[in-house]
């Protein structure tokens, strides 16, 4: 098969690398150059990502809902100054949709105008070029002539078949197109695919992968990120509100609160310029965190009782 | 951790470069490791192996964190595998690490010797234990685990680690419960976290386990992760949530496998009607063909469940398991029983809360008639009667119970009449398969006529959903 390079402009031959971030060097400058993207890593967070640019493996990312797996990718292409290529996961998605697609219509239009005159196979070579093909997020991925960061978002949503036409990509980042030869990456892209854990992935794609599993963080990694994005809310106000959530997911809930509705609760409390979360605050904002009805009743009930200030007994924290 | 007896130990190097001790050196110990892993029912590929390497020439392995997170990245991948390897890291690197000490023969007893002169004030000691464990530091509670040992433990140590652990526990005052008798600003007073208090827990029984491989030079056989680690959270409230987890999966699982077949079975029966009007399109030649979609089959299932005593902490999960199915498949029918059985489905059907139905079932099914045995046999006989003109070679029946007739008679007579009328039949057991059939378990009378899945943790039930779909698809 032929090796093929595509290129998005006139100049063919593959230019060196022009990465403006320098590869990192260790765990704590990831580390600290995600902190400077507004993401507070978690400490295997930061050595994985490390690990991932360092080995060119792919990370598999999985964790409840909302603990920020799509905002590491989000924030690892902040951070390398890299476009960030994003392909969302779902049921039914098909490679002529996640790989590339022939422009089925320019194909059409140029056979037209060349009726008859042309033989067969020049046509064929021709139609089946560069120029007809739309490529889709994987194979912008691929081709692109800067290094890119790659999320696969959501992997679980797919099928099995997809996953399998995954495992070239991800084990020698290429492509194999039948009528136009393999495509290889020029730059090493750093890819991360994230999963809800709804279905188990096949061993072939983990093998494959680099895991991390993030997870709820602690009471003080929660307040950091909280105070990260609304630092304007009173420290001790805060605090408060990262214990209520870390409470109200200790319970048997439908969908337990993630970090994403933390800090939309502390946008909300400064916005209502809440000073202190009681009983009364805590009824009324209460929705922004919890979203099932059953829960809502749940979570009165356990937590919202105990915030009462005749109950509240404990001198203030 | 207390430096190094003298700067000439072999200690000093051990932090300094790759150990050389031990069969292969550092790879060796490595790959030991591995095995350990594989031991465990973890499947480790060389691929992984060679992923664990590559990564560790990348880090500062010195730093024992980096190491460990280094090493599960590229080796455990899913949570359960790393729940695992927690367990086996910890006591492989503790036993590898004791090991080195006892051959090289290093022991704190000199640091230990100067700190027993000091005075410990031990009302001190107990305050800056409960903050460290307020604050959750983690070395700040290794290093008062020592402590504590040294000023309640030592001496009088009697043989038995889990009860010198409680022993140290209370000496300190450490609960959970908040204390209001004491004064307002000890931190023991609104209680300890629980969690934080596990953690000390693990600490005291480390450094317990070191003192004595320090006192004896030699190593306990290693305690192999029993399932029961592994197993599914059978305590009845804390752990609903972790139990509805599970289930979670479980329904999402049934869920997906049904869109599985989409794909699968097109080549069937060509669809006439649609493929001739399809072949309009193209002058009436039919040459796109039209398929029947393959609807899957949504079979009919009974499920029986077991709930009296012998099986409480399962039939928490079974109820919710049973929640779960629910919500899978439109014509399911359950029912409960003990001495007697009795149809649920209509509170399943309405309450849309777990917790909610299985109050409602333990109040109203009145399934428990004088002794609360079960007794297999009138259950049998009812159900037949009840349900027997309703049973069809495509209905599936599932058995949740544990099959102790409490030497009553299994009547397994009856129930092939009931497996011969139904298309399918499974037996879920929530004992291990070593209990079966000893003492009043008469599984092998039932497994005779039904197939019987050991069903106590998640392996085992995610097999029979597996068997369950399969099964279904086979039928067809």
């Amino acid at each position: 098969m032929r090796r093929v390079s595509l290129s998005g402009g006139a100049a063919h031959a593959p230019e060196p690398m022009t990465t403006t971030v320098p590869e990192p060097q260790s765990v704590a400058e990831v580390a600290d150059g995600l902190r400077g993207a507004g993401y507070l890593p978690g400490e295997s967070t930061a050595l994985v990502s490390f690990l991932a640019s360092k080995l060119g493996k792919p990370v598999l990312v999985e964790g409840p809902a909302g603990v920020g797996k799509t905002e590491l990718a989000k924030a690892l292409s902040r951070y390398l100054d890299r476009t960030l290529v994003r392909l969302q996961c779902y049921e039914g998605l098909d490679e002529a949709k996640a790989l590339y697609e022939w422009n089925y219509r320019k194909q059409l239009l140029r056979i037209q105008t060349e009726a008859g005159d042309a033989g067969w196979q020049d046509v064929q070579d021709d139609i089946f070029g560069e120029e007809f093909l739309l490529p889709r997020p994987l194979m912008t991925a691929i081709a692109s002539e800067e290094p890119v960061v790659l999320l696969i978002d959501e992997i679980d949503k797919t099928d099995q078949e997809f996953e399998a036409m995954l495992l070239e990509l991800l084990s020698d980042f290429q492509i194999s197109i039948p009528e136009l030869g393999r495509i290889e990456a020029r730059t090493q892209p750093v890819v991360l695919l994230t999963s809800n854990n709804t279905r188990e992935l096949t061993e072939a794609l983990k093998r494959r992968c680099l895991y991390l599993w993030l997870d709820y963080p602690d009471i003080e990694h929660e307040l950091q990120i909280v105070r990260l994005h609304s630092p304007e809310l009173d420290e001790q106000v805060a605090r408060r509100l990262v214990e209520i959530v870390n409470q109200v997911r200790e319970l048997d809930l439908k969908k337990p609160p993630s970090i994403a509705e933390s800090i939309d609760w502390a946008r909300a409390l400064l916005l209502l310029g809440a000073n202190d979360i009681d009983a009364d605050v805590f009824r009324q904002t209460m929705s922004v965190i919890v979203k099932h009805r059953t829960d809502l009743d749940t979570v009165a009930e356990r937590v919202g009782v105990k915030l009462d200030p005749a109950a509240d007994a404990r001198p203030a924290a | 951790m207390p430096a190094p007896p003298s700067p000439s130990s072999p200690q000093g190097k051990l932090y300094a470069k790759i150990p050389e001790r031990g069969p292969g050196g550092f790879d060796g110990q490595l790959l030991a490791f591995a095995e350990e892993l594989r031991e465990e029912g973890m499947a480790v590929g060389t691929s992984e192996l060679l992923d664990a390497f590559a990564a560790l020439t990348e880090i500062s392995w010195t730093v024992s964190a980096d190491f460990k997170e280094a090493l599960a990245a590229t080796l455990a991948k899913s949570p359960e595998d790393r729940h695992t390897f927690e367990l086996v890291f910890d006591r492989f690197f503790f036993r590898a690490a004791e090991a080195e000490a006892a051959r090289w023969e290093i022991s704190e007893a000199a640091v230990g010797q100067s700190g027993q002169s000091l005075e410990l004030d031990l009302d001190a000691l107990r305050q800056q234990i409960a903050a460290a464990l307020r604050d959750g530091s983690d070395a700040a509670m290794r290093d008062l685990a020592r402590l504590a040992i040294a000023a309640f433990g030592r001496g009088e140590g009697s043989g038995v680690l889990g009860v010198d652990v409680q022993r140290i526990r209370r000496a300190l005052g450490l609960r959970t419960e908040p204390q209001p008798d004491l004064p307002v600003d000890d931190p023991r007073r609104d209680g300890v976290p629980r969690e934080q208090l596990r953690r000390f827990e693990q600490h005291l029984r480390r450094e317990l386990e070191r003192a004595l491989i320090e006192r004896t030079a030699s190593l306990p056989p290693k305690r192999p992760l029993t399932d029961l680690d592994r197993a599914l959270p059978s305590g009845p409230i804390q752990d609903l949530a972790a139990v509805h987890r599970v289930v979670a999966q479980l329904k999402r699982r049934l869920a997906s496998q049904g869109h599985e077949q989409k794909g699968r079975n097109r080549h069937a029966h060509v669809d006439v009607r649609r493929t001739m009007r399809a072949s309009l399109q193209t002058g009436g030649v039919p040459i796109e063909l039209k398929y029947r979609p393959r609807r899957p089959r949504r079979p009919e299932i009974f499920v029986l469940c077991d709930v009296s005593t012998s099986v409480t902490s399962a039939s928490t999960f079974f109820l919710s398991v049973l929640h779960a199915l629910h919500d899978s498949f439109r014509k399911l029918r359950s029912f409960v029983f003990i001495e007697r059985i009795s149809e649920v489905t209509d509170v399943f059907e309405r309450e849309r809360d777990f917790r909610a139905a299985s109050e409602a079932v333990s109040r109203d099914a009145g399934v428990a008639d004088i002794s609360g045995y079960t007794d297999y046999g009138r259950v049998w006989t009812e159900f037949l009667t009840e349900i027997e003109d309703e049973l069809h070679p495509r209905a599936t029946v599932i058995v949740l119970g544990d099959a102790r007739t409490n030497g009553r008679p299994p009547r397994d007579d009856v129930f092939a009449a009931i497996t011969a009328k139904a298309g399918r039949t499974f037996w879920l057991n929530p004992e291990p398969k070593l209990y079966w059939n000893y003492g009043d378990s008469v599984i092998s009378a039932y497994a005779e006529h039904c197939t019987a899945f050991e069903c106590w943790n998640t392996d085992g039930l995610s097999a029979f959903v597996d068997a369950l779909m399969n099964d279904r698809r086979e039928t067809r």
